[in-house]
C-alpha cells in the first residue's frame, strides 16, 4: 500500500471536527512553524520538498512563493483556489469536505511563509455545502486560537475567510479567480503583470490549489527533504487522483507519484480494473483538458516503457504520444465509448465556459462544438476533420489564458489518435448513431522527437 | 536625475528603432510606421487598459532581448507586450503570425453579419480593412450566425450588437470619460453582448465617443444613419468654442450641409481629442464652426476617392462656395 | 413568484447581517468583493434576480447597477428569470455522460413533462442541465439546492422528486 500524507486519517470518525483533528496530530505543523521557524524557513522547506502545483500546471510551489513582491507597507494575499471545475476532478471537494482543518492548517502555514495577514479560500459556488463545512471549521479554528490576532502568542496575525464563486470554470484560472474575488466577471487578466506583483486589489498575491496548500502540512511536519524522498524524480510526494469513468472503483486515491498506470487502473487498492470485464479503449489521465491516450499508450509509452503516474512519465512522448498529469482527473473509457461523442461533450463544456473576452476562444470553441455535433450525429463531411484540426490549431497558444489551449488539446489528441473513428462517423452516418466504433488500431510508432 | 532616459533598441521585420523603456511592441512599430505595424482592433491608445482581447496584433518575438536572446514560445499580443533592449520581432515576415492572424480574422467574421452594403461604417470600418488585408477569400463557417435586435441607446446612438466584435472599447470610454458607467458586457462566451440591460438611454455628455471608438458598425450616430456613404462626404477640420470639450472636430459635409460631426482621428483611427455630445449631435450648422480646411485622408482610404482636396484646397474659404 | 415591487425589495435583518459579515471579511472600500455572495443570498431569498433585486444589491454595496448586471449574467448559477422552487441541475459532462446522464435527463423530462430549462406548471421543479459539478466518481448526479444527489438511478430520481414534491425546499443553501 502506498504511503499517505493527506488522507492518512481520512477514515477516523469525526475527523472533520476540530477536536478529533487536533487529537490526531492536527495543527502540530503550525505549532512547530510558529515556535521554531521563520517564514523563510517554511519557504525553504517547501522548496526542498520539490512540491509542484497540484491544480494542473505543476509549477514548483516554492519557486512561485519566492516570486511574491514585498513592497513596504503593502499587504499581500494568499488565495486558495478551490474552484475545482475541471471535468474528471473531484479531489479538492473530498479533501475540504472530509478534513477541512487540513486546508485551514495549510493556509495558516502558507500565509505565515508568505507574510500574509488576510487570506481567502475561493470556492466554486456549486460547492456551497462545502463552504459551510469550511466556515464551521474556520470558526472552530478561531475559537481555539489558530486564527485571529497574535496566534498562540507568536505575534503573527491571520484572518481567513471563504468566498464563493457562482458557476464559471474560468475562475479556476488564477487571474480570473482574482477578478471574481474582486466581485467582477471572471475575465482573465493579461500577464504581465503577474499576480505575484499585482494581484488581488493590485497587491502581491499568490494563488495555490487546495491540495498544494494541504501538502504544506506534512512538509512542515516531516521536513522538505523527507517529502522529497517520496515519489520519483522531479515528481515528489503524493498526489490525489480523482478516478472516474468505466472502472470498478471510482473515487479519490492518494498515491505516491511513480506508481505504474497499469497498477493504478487494474490494482485492487485503486480503480480495480475496467467495469464489466470490458476492454480499455482510452484514458484521459489529468482532467478533460489534457490529451486523451488510446489504449496502447496508456500503460506503456511509445518507446515501450512502463508509464507511471508522474508529471514526467505521463508527458512522455510529448503531445504526439503522451499526455499530462494535470489536475489528476483520471477518466477511463471502455470499448463501448464513442470518442467523437466524448470530444463533442468536452467541446460543449469549453464553449459553455469560455468567458468571451478574446476572439479565438470566444468564436472558436463554439465553432468546434458545432462541427463535432454534426460529426457525432452523422451529418459530417470528411473535410470537417481537417477543419476541426485547423480551428484548434488557430486557438491554441493564441488566447489570453490557457482555456483556449484546454479547449484545443482534447480535440487535437482525439483526431491524432482516433482519426479512423472520426472518418467512420462520416462513412457510416447511420451506423454511427446506433453503435460504437470500438477500439482503434494500434499505430506503429515513428521515432518521436522531443 | 536630469540624465536622459536610456533609449532601448528593438527590431521589427528587420527595421530597427530606438524607443523609451516601457513602450509596447505595437507602439514601437508605429514609430517605424508602414508595413511593420500590426493591426489592432481592440487596443486604443487613449483608453487605459484597452487591448489584448482581439488577438489581431499577435507577433512573433524571435529574440527576447540582448540579455536573454531566447525566443518567446508563443505569439504575443504586441499591444500589451513591452519591448526589451535588443528584442527582435517578426510581424508580417513570420509565417506563424500571418497564419494566426488569418485565423483571428476568420474567427472575428464567423458571427459577423457581413452587411457592409447597408452598414454606415463601410468605408471606414476597421474590420473591413482587416479582412481585406489579412483575411481569406471565403469563409468555412456553415452555421447560423449570432443575431441580436437593433436597439436605441438614447436619442442619438444606435446599437447594432450583431456587428459587435466585443473589443470593449466603448466600455472603457464609459468608464473613463463619464461619471457613471451605464452600459457594459452582459452574459459570456459567444453569447456576450454590449448592453445597458434595462434599455437605459445613455445620455451622458461624452457618451457619443463610443461611436468614434467602435471599430465596426455596432455603434452608429443616429443623426447620420443612412444619410450617405462616407465616401460621398467631404471631411473638413473645424473647431468651435465649446465650454465642455476642446471643440476640435471633423465635419463630414454633403455640399454645404454638415452630415455628421466626429472627433479627429489619427492614421490608426484613434481619437486625438474626445468631443462632447453637443458638438457631435447638435451643432449641425456651419455658423457653429470655424472651418480650418480639408481633413487629410490617407490615399489608401476609399474616402479619398473624392479627390476633393484639389477642388477645395486648404485656406480656401469654404462657406461661399457651392 | 414573489412580489417584485420595488418597495418590497428588502432583506430581513438576519440576511442584512449575513451581507455585512461578507463585506467585513474584505478590507475597507473593497465591499464589491462581497457581490457574488450577496447575489447568492438575494437569489435564495427572492427566488431569482429580477432587475429591482439587482438594483437593491447595487445600492447595498454602493456600486453601479450595471456592475451587478454584468456579474449576474456572467455566472451560470444565477437566474435572472423566474424558476421553480427546486432546481434539478443534472450534470452531463464527461464521466456523467459515460454513466448515463442523458438517460436521467430524459427520464426526468418524461416524468415531469418539461424540457431542459423549463419549469413545471405547479412552479415546483425546474430542470436544468449543467456542466461538471465535481462528482465525476459518483456519476450520474444532480444538484438540488445545495444538495448533491449521486449514483442516480431511475428509482432514486423517483424518490427524490417525491420528497421534493412533498416538501419543496427553496433553492436556499443550507436548508436541508
Amino acid at each position: 500500500m502506498s504511503r499517505k500524507l493527506l488522507l492518512n486519517n481520512i477514515h477516523v470518525e469525526g475527523i472533520h471536527t476540530y477536536d478529533v483533528y487536533r487529537k490526531t496530530g492536527g495543527y502540530a505543523a503550525v505549532e512547530k512553524a510558529l515556535k521554531s521557524m521563520s517564514p523563510d524557513d517554511v519557504v525553504e522547506e517547501v522548496k526542498k520538498s520539490g512540491l509542484r502545483g497540484r491544480g494542473g500546471a505543476g509549477f514548483p510551489t516554492g519557486m512561485k512563493w519566492s516570486f511574491i513582491a514585498k513592497p513596504e507597507g503593502v499587504p499581500r494575499h494568499l488565495l486558495c483556489n478551490a474552484d475545482e471545475s475541471e471535468p474528471g476532478t473531484f479531489k479538492d471537494r473530498y479533501l475540504m469536505e472530509k478534513i477541512p482543518h487540513l486546508l485551514i492548517e495549510g493556509m495558516i502555514l502558507s500565509s505565515f511563509a508568505l507574510g500574509c495577514e488576510q487570506s481567502y479560500i475561493y470556492i466554486r459556488g456549486e460547492y456551497m455545502y462545502v463552504l459551510r463545512i469550511l466556515e464551521k471549521a474556520i470558526a472552530e479554528a478561531y475559537q481555539n486560537g489558530w486564527l485571529g490576532k497574535n496566534i498562540k502568542g507568536s505575534g503573527y496575525n491571520l484572518d481567513l475567510s471563504v468566498s464563493p464563486g457562482a458557476g464559471a470554470y474560468i475562475c479556476g484560472e488564477e487571474t480570473a479567480l482574482i477578478e471574481s474575488l474582486e466581485g467582477k466577471r471572471g475575465n482573465p487578466r493579461m500577464k504581465p503583470p503577474f499576480p505575484a506583483i499585482q494581484g488581488l486589489w493590485q497587491r502581491p498575491t499568490v494563488v495555490n490549489n487546495v491540495e498544494t496548500i494541504c501538502a504544506v502540512v506534512p512538509i512542515v511536519n516531516e521536513g522538505g527533504d523527507a517529502y522529497a524522498q517520496i515519489g520519483i524524480g522531479r515528481s515528489t510526494g503524493t498526489k490525489l487522483i480523482s478516478a472516474g469513468g468505466n472502472i470498478n472503483k471510482p473515487g479519490v486515491y492518494e498515491l505516491e507519484l511513480g506508481v505504474s498506470v497499469e497498477e493504478f487502473i487494474y490494482g485492487d487498492q485503486y480503480c480495480g480494473g475496467i467495469k464489466n470485464g470490458k476492454k480499455l479503449k482510452a484514458c484521459v489521465p489529468g482532467g478533460s483538458s489534457v490529451p486523451i491516450l488510446p489504449h496502447y499508450l496508456v500503460c506503456k509509452t511509445a518507446e515501450g516503457n512502463d508509464r507511471l503516474m508522474s508529471y514526467e512519465s505521463l508527458a512522455d512522448g510529448g503531445f504526439a504520444n503522451g499526455s499530462m498529469l494535470g489536475s489528476g482527473g483520471f477518466i477511463i473509457y471502455d470499448e463501448d465509448q464513442c470518442i467523437v461523442r466524448n470530444t463533442w461533450n468536452f467541446s460543449r463544456f469549453y464553449h459553455h465556459e469560455s468567458c468571451g473576452q478574446c476572439s479565438p476562444c470566444r468564436e472558436g470553441t463554439g465553432w468546434m462544438e458545432k462541427v463535432l455535433h454534426r460529426l457525432e450525429y452523422g451529418h459530417g463531411k470528411m473535410e470537417d476533420i481537417d477543419l476541426l484540426w485547423d480551428i484548434q490549431r488557430k486557438i491554441e497558444g493564441n488566447t489570453i489564458c490557457p482555456l483556449g489551449d484546454a479547449a484545443a488539446w482534447p480535440v487535437a489528441a482525439a483526431i491524432r489518435h482516433f482519426r479512423e473513428e472520426f472518418e467512420w462517423h462520416v462513412k457510416e452516418p447511420n451506423a454511427c448513431t446506433t453503435r460504437n466504433y470500438g477500439l482503434v488500431k494500434e499505430k506503429v510508432f515513428e521515432k518521436v522527437n522531443a | 536625475m536630469s540624465e536622459q532616459i536610456q533609449k532601448i533598441t528593438v527590431t521589427i521585420d528587420g527595421k530597427t528603432v530606438e524607443v523609451d523603456p516601457g513602450t509596447t511592441i505595437l507602439n514601437a512599430a508605429r514609430q517605424i510606421g508602414g508595413e511593420v505595424v500590426p493591426p489592432a482592433m481592440c487596443y486604443y491608445k487613449p483608453l487605459k487598459g484597452s487591448g489584448g482581447k482581439c488577438r489581431t496584433c499577435l507577433v512573433e518575438v524571435s529574440k527576447g532581448s540582448e540579455k536573454d536572446p531566447r525566443p518567446m514560445p508563443k505569439l504575443v499580443a504586441s499591444c500589451s507586450t513591452t519591448v526589451m533592449d535588443g528584442m527582435e520581432v517578426k510581424n508580417k515576415s513570420s509565417e506563424r503570425v500571418v497564419d494566426a492572424r488569418k485565423g483571428v480574422v476568420e474567427f472575428l467574421l464567423i458571427n459577423h453579419p457581413l452587411d457592409c452594403p447597408v452598414c454606415d461604417q463601410a468605408g471606414e470600418c476597421s474590420l473591413q480593412d482587416l479582412a481585406f488585408e489579412h483575411g481569406a477569400d471565403t469563409s468555412r463557417y456553415e452555421f447560423k450566425r449570432r443575431e441580436f435586435d437593433k436597439i436605441d441607446i438614447g436619442e442619438y446612438i444606435k446599437l447594432h450588437m450583431t456587428r459587435c466584435i466585443l473589443c470593449y472599447r466603448c466600455v472603457y470610454v464609459a468608464n473613463q470619460l463619464t461619471p457613471n458607467r451605464e452600459h457594459g458586457i452582459l452574459k459570456r462566451g459567444d453569447a456576450a453582448e454590449i448592453s445597458t440591460y434595462i434599455q437605459n438611454s445613455l445620455d451622458n455628455e461624452f457618451i457619443g465617443n463610443v461611436i468614434d471608438v467602435c471599430p465596426v458598425g455596432a455603434l452608429t450616430d443616429k443623426t447620420f444613419r443612412f444619410r450617405s456613404r462616407v465616401w460621398y462626404t467631404k471631411p473638413m477640420d473645424a473647431s468651435c468654442d465649446c465650454g465642455k470639450c476642446g471643440g476640435k472636430a471633423v465635419l463630414w459635409m454633403i455640399g454645404n450641409e454638415i452630415a455628421r460631426v466626429t472627433a479627429r482621428k489619427d492614421q490608426y483611427g484613434e481619437v486625438e481629442e474626445f468631443i462632447c455630445n453637443d458638438c457631435r449631435f447638435n451643432k449641425k450648422d456651419l455658423k457653429d464652426w470655424n472651418v480650418e480646411g480639408p481633413r487629410k485622408i490617407s490615399r489608401h482610404s476609399v474616402i479619398s476617392t473624392n479627390h476633393y482636396e484639389k477642388v477645395a484646397p486648404a485656406h480656401t474659404p469654404l462657406l461661399n462656395k457651392a | 413568484m414573489e412580489n417584485q415591487n420595488i418597495e418590497n425589495i428588502q432583506f430581513p435583518k438576519e440576511l442584512l447581517d449575513e451581507v455585512q459579515r461578507a463585506v467585513s471579511s474584505f478590507p475597507e472600500g473593497k465591499q464589491k468583493s462581497a457581490l457574488i455572495r450577496t447575489l447568492h443570498i438575494a437569489q435564495a431569498h427572492f427566488g431569482y434576480l429580477s432587475t429591482p433585486v439587482m438594483d437593491y444589491v447595487a445600492r447595498l454595496l454602493h456600486i453601479q447597477p450595471i456592475e451587478v448586471y454584468e456579474v449576474a449574467t456572467f455566472y451560470s448559477m444565477y437566474d435572472t428569470q423566474p424558476v421553480g422552487k427546486v432546481k434539478l441541475e443534472v450534470c452531463r459532462t464527461g464521466p456523467c455522460m459515460i454513466e448515463g446522464a442523458e438517460k436521467i435527463v430524459s427520464y426526468i423530462e418524461n416524468k415531469l413533462g418539461i424540457k431542459d430549462g423549463e419549469t413545471t406548471s405547479d412552479g415546483i421543479f425546474t430542470l436544468k442541465t449543467v456542466e461538471c459539478l465535481g462528482a465525476c466518481g459518483y456519476a450520474p448526479m444532480l444538484q438540488a439546492g445545495e444538495k448533491f444527489h449521486e449514483h442516480l438511478t431511475e428509482e432514486k430520481v423517483d424518490a427524490l422528486i417525491e420528497q421534493y414534491r412533498l416538501k419543496p425546499v427553496a433553492n436556499y443553501m443550507g436548508q436541508e
